[in-house]
């Protein structure tokens, strides 16, 4: 009880004490840019009503969800493709290289020229952004795969689809949700952006149209709202990771002891 | 069931040859226990992954039950000198065991009882819920031997298994080794560099040289079939055969040099 305490106690601390920082140093601010942290917080909840939440929220959180889950599969599918074969990964490395060495946020503004109205199009653009760190990091897992666990399902005969499922992905899950969690903050970036250009509805065109209207306080709000979703969306990330890598955590602690 | 004919095994790449068999041949029948002995890096790790179809040979040939090996045998299994990298640290015990029974086809009550029962053989049987890096090296070791066992072999292949462990555990394990030999009738073929253990094992030792690696000597080791840590090892017949043994060992090190 007292650790989780702790734990919580160690969690808040920098949040709070920025959000006390910029409680007084904003407290007096006359910069219509800037307005008083007590103010966004005044409009906060009358910005985000439920018809907000309902009409603009949960359409950018469904479509990240749907590009995420997308990414995911696609990513996870052509990393194993080229992780398993050597002859597919010579062909591949070159392109693989040149967008490893490109970092994500550079990629932004051709997302913005290509952003289109559409919901396919927003999650295209939520796709292409996240799926190269899943790619890349998967590509990684499995061929670091140990060689002793390989021989070890040919010597058992094991099966493809089993080899794949208890052994390939089981194996790379590691790399596979440092992946995840890279695209999961690309992505959230790419939800905002997709709809600040010609869309009609949506967290990223709600702000914008704040910033275009000169409500600053609620832009403010806004951004505020995308920073929670952001720590949420982390905090579900890290229960899923726990969930899925139990025996990664738990052998290097183990490894850990013994040396 | 196992017949080596003039296997040769030379490893290239990385602009380098290593020669780890010059030419191995010898036969093993049905339901022996066959020891091979010789210094480290011989060959004897080479030599069980020829037969185990996970190398292919560079000359000779291999086959098990009359079937040239091309890949990893029908009825075949191997417990790597590895043991440890050997077991998905994933995956619990239990499931560790049942692997390659679900690749099988077994259902999933089947599975079960031969998983339990796999467990019980190898004094497991507490921690079939455990996951492998909760265990110790002892442990591990009998986690890779009740998955073989599991998997009913015909034929099984132990690398330098015990090599990692502690002398009792030792003990322990090469008196489970033959009580489980002499339950499940399997053909085995069991790899050390121990050859006090070889003796004390095995009904037939098979003397590898250091490289260019051939067979020294295929010798037949008469002692009695029920074995005991105490009295086999103070057996006269034991001792003698110890030291024979041994002196094959050094001279086959010695011609070399
Ligand atoms: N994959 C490989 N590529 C190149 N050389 C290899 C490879 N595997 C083994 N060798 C070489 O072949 C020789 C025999 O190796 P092997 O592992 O079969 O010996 P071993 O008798 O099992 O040794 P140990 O008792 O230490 O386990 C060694 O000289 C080793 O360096
Ligand atoms: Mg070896």
């Amino acid at each position: 009880m007292t650790s989780a305490l702790r734990r919580a106690a160690v969690f808040f601390a920098l949040p709070i004490t920025l959000l006390a920082i910029w409680w007084f140093a904003s407290a007096g601010s006359t910069d219509f840019l800037m307005p008083p942290l007590a103010k966004i917080l005044e409009v906060f909840p009358e910005t985000w009503s439920r018809h907000r939440l309902t009409h603009d929220v949960a359409p950018s959180l469904i479509r990240l969800a749907v590009g995420f889950a997308g990414a995911l599969l696609i990513g996870i599918g052509a990393g194993v493709v080229i992780g398993s074969s050597r002859v597919v990964r010579l062909f591949a490395e070159p392109v693989l290289e040149f967008l490893r060495a490109i970092p994500p946020p550079a990629l932004v503004p051709i997302f913005i020229l290509v952003a289109g109205i559409d919901n396919v199009m927003k999650v295209l653009v939520i796709i292409s952004g996240c799926v190269w760190p899943i790619v890349l990091n998967t590509v990684e897992g499995v061929r670091g795969a140990d060689p002793v666990l390989a021989e070890t399902c040919r010597s058992y005969r094991i099966g493809e689809m089993l080899r794949l499922r208890m052994f390939v992905l089981r194996s790379a899950s590691p790399q596979i949700v440092t992946g995840a969690r890279q695209a999961l903050s690309i992505g959230i970036i790419l939800m905002v952006i997709s709809e600040m250009k010609a869309a009609s509805e949506g967290l990223g065109f709600t702000i914008r149209e704040f910033q275009t209207g000169y409500q600053f306080p609620q832009m403010w709000s806004g951004v505020l709202l995308l920073g929670l979703i952001g720590v949420v969306l982390s905090l579900l990330f890290r229960v899923a990771e726990n969930r899925v890598l139990v025996w990664y955590h738990g052998q290097r602690a183990a490894a850990r002891v013994s040396r | 069931m196992l017949e080596i004919r003039a296997l040769r095994k030379v490893y290239e790449g990385h602009g380098r040859q290593v020669e780890a068999l010059h030419n191995i041949t010898f036969s093993v029948r049905a339901g022996e226990f066959v020891c091979v002995v010789g210094p480290s890096g011989c060959g004897k790790t080479t030599l069980l992954r020829c037969l185990g179809g996970l190398l292919p040979p560079t000359s000779g040939e291999v086959t098990v039950a009359g079937a040239p090996v091309a890949g990893p045998p029908d009825g075949l299994a191997i417990v790597f000198q590895e043991y440890g990298r050997s077991l998905f640290p994933w995956l619990r015990v239990a499931e560790n065991v049942a692997l390659p029974l679900k690749s099988k086809g077994l259902g999933k009550a089947q599975r079960a009882a031969i998983v339990g029962e796999s467990l019980a053989a190898v004094g497991l049987a507490d921690a079939a819920g455990a996951y492998p890096w909760q265990l110790s090296g002892g442990m591990q070791q009998r986690v890779a031997i009740a998955r073989a066992l599991a998997f009913q072999p015909r034929v099984l292949l132990l690398d330098e298994p015990f090599a990692a462990v502690d002398a009792q555990t030792r003990a322990d394990l090469e008196d489970l080794v033959r009580s489980v030999w002499q339950r499940f009738g399997v053909t085995l073929l069991f790899v050390t560099h121990d050859i006090d253990e070889s003796v004390y094992l095995a009904e037939r030792v098979i003397i590898l040289s250091s490289s260019p690696t051939v067979v020294v000597e295929d010798l037949a080791i008469d002692l009695p079939a029920a074995r005991d840590q105490l009295t086999t090892r103070a057996d006269p017949r034991f001792i003698e055969l110890r030291g024979h043994v041994y002196a094959q060992v050094q001279k086959a090190k010695r011609s070399h040099e």
